[in-house]
């Protein structure tokens, strides 16, 4: 399986006035094409801090990072906004879908970056939703769909560019139980696919959707074998 | 990619309809103001010199205060003068103020002119019906007369004067033409005046000398050359004495006149530009809420791939159609009100292709230069720190 993430020693700290709070030390990780990752943590244990460095939003202070056989470190801005378009696509806790787009809109923003012509984006986000089981919805606006479907629209945005990783920051934790189990559901079969997946949670019961949990505390990784 | 930020940016804009037209609001009062004001200054510039050149860009007039010894020109004085270069003729005026009587009825404190032949000749539109003054008239001091409008209306109301006679100062004159009734400008105006050849006028008003003249040019380009001439015949008539004389130039004033003006509209577009500023000002507030607003937006916007340039260019893209929007109605209300204003003073209107570019290039670069910096900063924006503003 081919490498898509290769974190070597990376270190990252926030500096408030004089001191400083060193968020993650030293950590590495590698994330091979195809697996069903998930980072598993208490609050404040640095995961939001990982998933920022992964998705390229923001730099490590220290070590090596590689995506998709990048070094991050080299790039700028303009090239991190290619890298974040083309590599990453991300799902948020609080879906951040913007409330004056309709649902097809939402989904088509990441092709307008991507430099796709209107009538291939609107095809390819139509076979998105189709695909979250939301074709039906496509006119609605955010305020007109529940939350559940609302994450829907997310991971279908997230995905439209067929990104290298499919990363989610907690996509359950504004959703209740069922429909919490309904979007591990999709992502299992999102993975079956083979679309290569990083799960961010601070729940023990979400993250045995993943075939691969790894813990993190202060800022430290540690790996758990599961069945 | 631009197609994608104008429309993004068009429906910003209708999204915040009040907000937007309230912004916009700067930028159109100042282009209105823009427009009306140099319109109207240009269109009153434009008729006022449209008169002046009436009353004849292409002609020099020499006023004689005199000399004791000398009190105005004769007749070989103009004969040397019609001899210069660049002269089309010379047109002597005598002028007097008596009664005339026409049936019985008197008419009080005309003015009675002397003319000559050329007076004529170089602006055929004073004629209405009859014939001007020719040599014949002027070689034999004929007791014919040429009248005003005003003449007609008072005394020959109701039939045509031609043929008829006319009582100037106690003498029988025959009238030969009539004037056509001249518009505007008082001061070239004949509609109160009798016409005589100007021999007859020295003789029957007791002139002896010519105290004003108007020589006309073939080359106005060439007056101030044609004016040193002039002096060349003048000086030495009047035996070199000072202030004998003026010589007045209708070409030099028409352009004194007109720089005047153009510089009347510049100031005037500076205060109006002024304004513009201040709506650029608002503008620029405006996009600074509306970043601030849109901090998440912009954020999850550049984490699924915006670029900072592209962020840049939605936000000044954004600006541009804000001001172009507000410089288009005020460049349309402007001319409202430059329309009317023109139709109440009675004064040309038009509005010039240079004026309405000036207007929208003058918004959109205020669009520019305001939105820049906003946009700037928007493309600045740390994506966590404005994901996490949510
Ligand atoms: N910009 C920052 N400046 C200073 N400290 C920060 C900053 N961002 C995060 N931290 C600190 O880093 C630590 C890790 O934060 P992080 O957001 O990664 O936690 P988390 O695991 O995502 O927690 P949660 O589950 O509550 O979201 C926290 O102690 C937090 O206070
Ligand atoms: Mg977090």
């Amino acid at each position: 399986m081919a490498e898509v993430l290769n974190m070597q020693n990376i270190s990252k700290s926030y500096y408030m006035g004089e001191e400083e709070l060193e968020v993650l030390s030293k950590v590495n990780l590698t994330v091979n094409s195809g697996e069903f990752l998930s980072l598993l943590g208490p609050s404040g244990s640095g995961k939001s801090t990982m998933m920022n460095i992964i998705g390229c939003l923001d730099m490590p202070t220290s070590g090596k990072y590689l995506l998709s056989g990048n070094d991050i470190e080299d790039l700028d801005e303009t090239e991190l906004a290619f890298i974040r378009n083309k590599e990453i696509g991300f799902v948020f806790q609080s879906f951040q879908l913007l409330p004056r787009l309709s649902a097809l809109q939402n989904v088509e923003l990441p092709l307008i970056y991507a430099g796709v012509s209107s009538a291939e984006r609107k095809e390819r986000s139509l076979n998105m939703l189709d695909r979250v089981g939301l074709v039906d919805k496509t006119k609605n606006l955010p305020t007109q769909l529940s939350g559940g479907q609302q994450q829907r629209v997310a991971i279908a945005r997230a995905l439209v560019t067929e990104p290298t990783i499919l990363l989610a920051d907690e996509p359950t934790g504004a959703l209740d139980q069922k429909t919490g189990a309904q979007v591990m559901e999709l992502f299992e079969e999102l993975n079956h696919d083979g679309r290569t997946i990083i799960m961010i949670t601070h729940d023990i019961g979400i993250a045995r959707h993943a075939k691969r949990v790894v813990n993190i505390l202060d800022g430290h990784l540690s790996e758990q074998e599961v069945q | 990619m631009l197609l994608e930020s104008i429309k993004m940016s068009y429906e910003n804009i209708v999204r915040n309809k009040l907000r937007s037209f309230l912004t916009m609001l700067g930028i159109v009062i100042g282009v209105a103001s823009i427009i009306a004001l140099i319109t109207i200054v240009q269109g009153a510039t434009n008729s006022i010199s449209d008169q002046v050149t009436e009353l004849g860009a292409n002609k020099i007039t020499v006023n004689v205060m005199g000399t004791p010894l000398k009190q105005g020109l004769n007749q070989e004085d103009m004969l040397n003068i019609s001899e210069e270069e660049n002269i089309k003729g010379v047109s002597p005026t005598i002028s007097g103020k008596t009664g005339i009587i026409y049936e019985g009825k008197l008419m009080e404190n005309v003015t009675v002119q002397g003319k000559n032949d050329v007076y004529f000749n170089m602006d055929t539109s004073l004629l209405k019906t009859g014939r001007p003054i020719n040599i014949l008239d002027l070689n034999s001091k004929n007791q014919v007369v040429i009248i005003g409008s005003d003449i007609i209306k008072e005394l020959y109301y109701g039939v045509d004067p031609i043929g008829k006679d006319l009582v100037i100062n106690g003498t029988s004159y025959t009238v030969i033409g009539t004037l056509n009734p001249s518009s505007g400008f008082s001061m070239g105006s004949n509609n109160e005046s009798v016409i005589i050849p100007y021999t007859t006028a020295m003789r029957s008003l007791g002139v002896k000398d010519i105290s004003s003249l108007d020589v006309f040019l073939e080359d106005t380009a060439l007056a101030d050359d044609t004016v040193t001439d002039l002096k060349g015949v003048l000086n030495p008539a009047f035996n070199y004495k000072d202030n004998a004389y003026t010589i007045f130039n209708m070409g030099d004033m028409i352009e004194s006149f007109e720089s005047m003006m153009s510089m009347m509209s510049l100031l005037l577009a500076g205060i109006a530009a002024i304004s513009l500023v201040v709506g650029g000002i608002g503008i620029m507030n405006m996009m600074l809420v509306s970043i601030t607003e849109r901090t998440m937006e912009i954020g999850l916007r550049k984490a699924l791939g915006a670029t900072p340039k592209r962020i840049q260019l939605q936000f000044v893209i954004e600006s541009i159609f804000l001001s172009l929007v507000g410089g288009l109605i005020g460049l349309v209300l402007g001319g409202l009100i430059a329309y009317t204003a023109a139709a109440l003073i009675g004064i040309g209107f038009s509005l010039s292709i240079a004026t309405i570019l000036l207007a929208v290039g003058f918004s959109g670069l205020v669009g520019i230069v305001f939105g820049y910096m906003p946009a700037r900063k928007a493309s600045q924006l740390n994506p966590i720190d404005a994901l996490r503003s949510l």
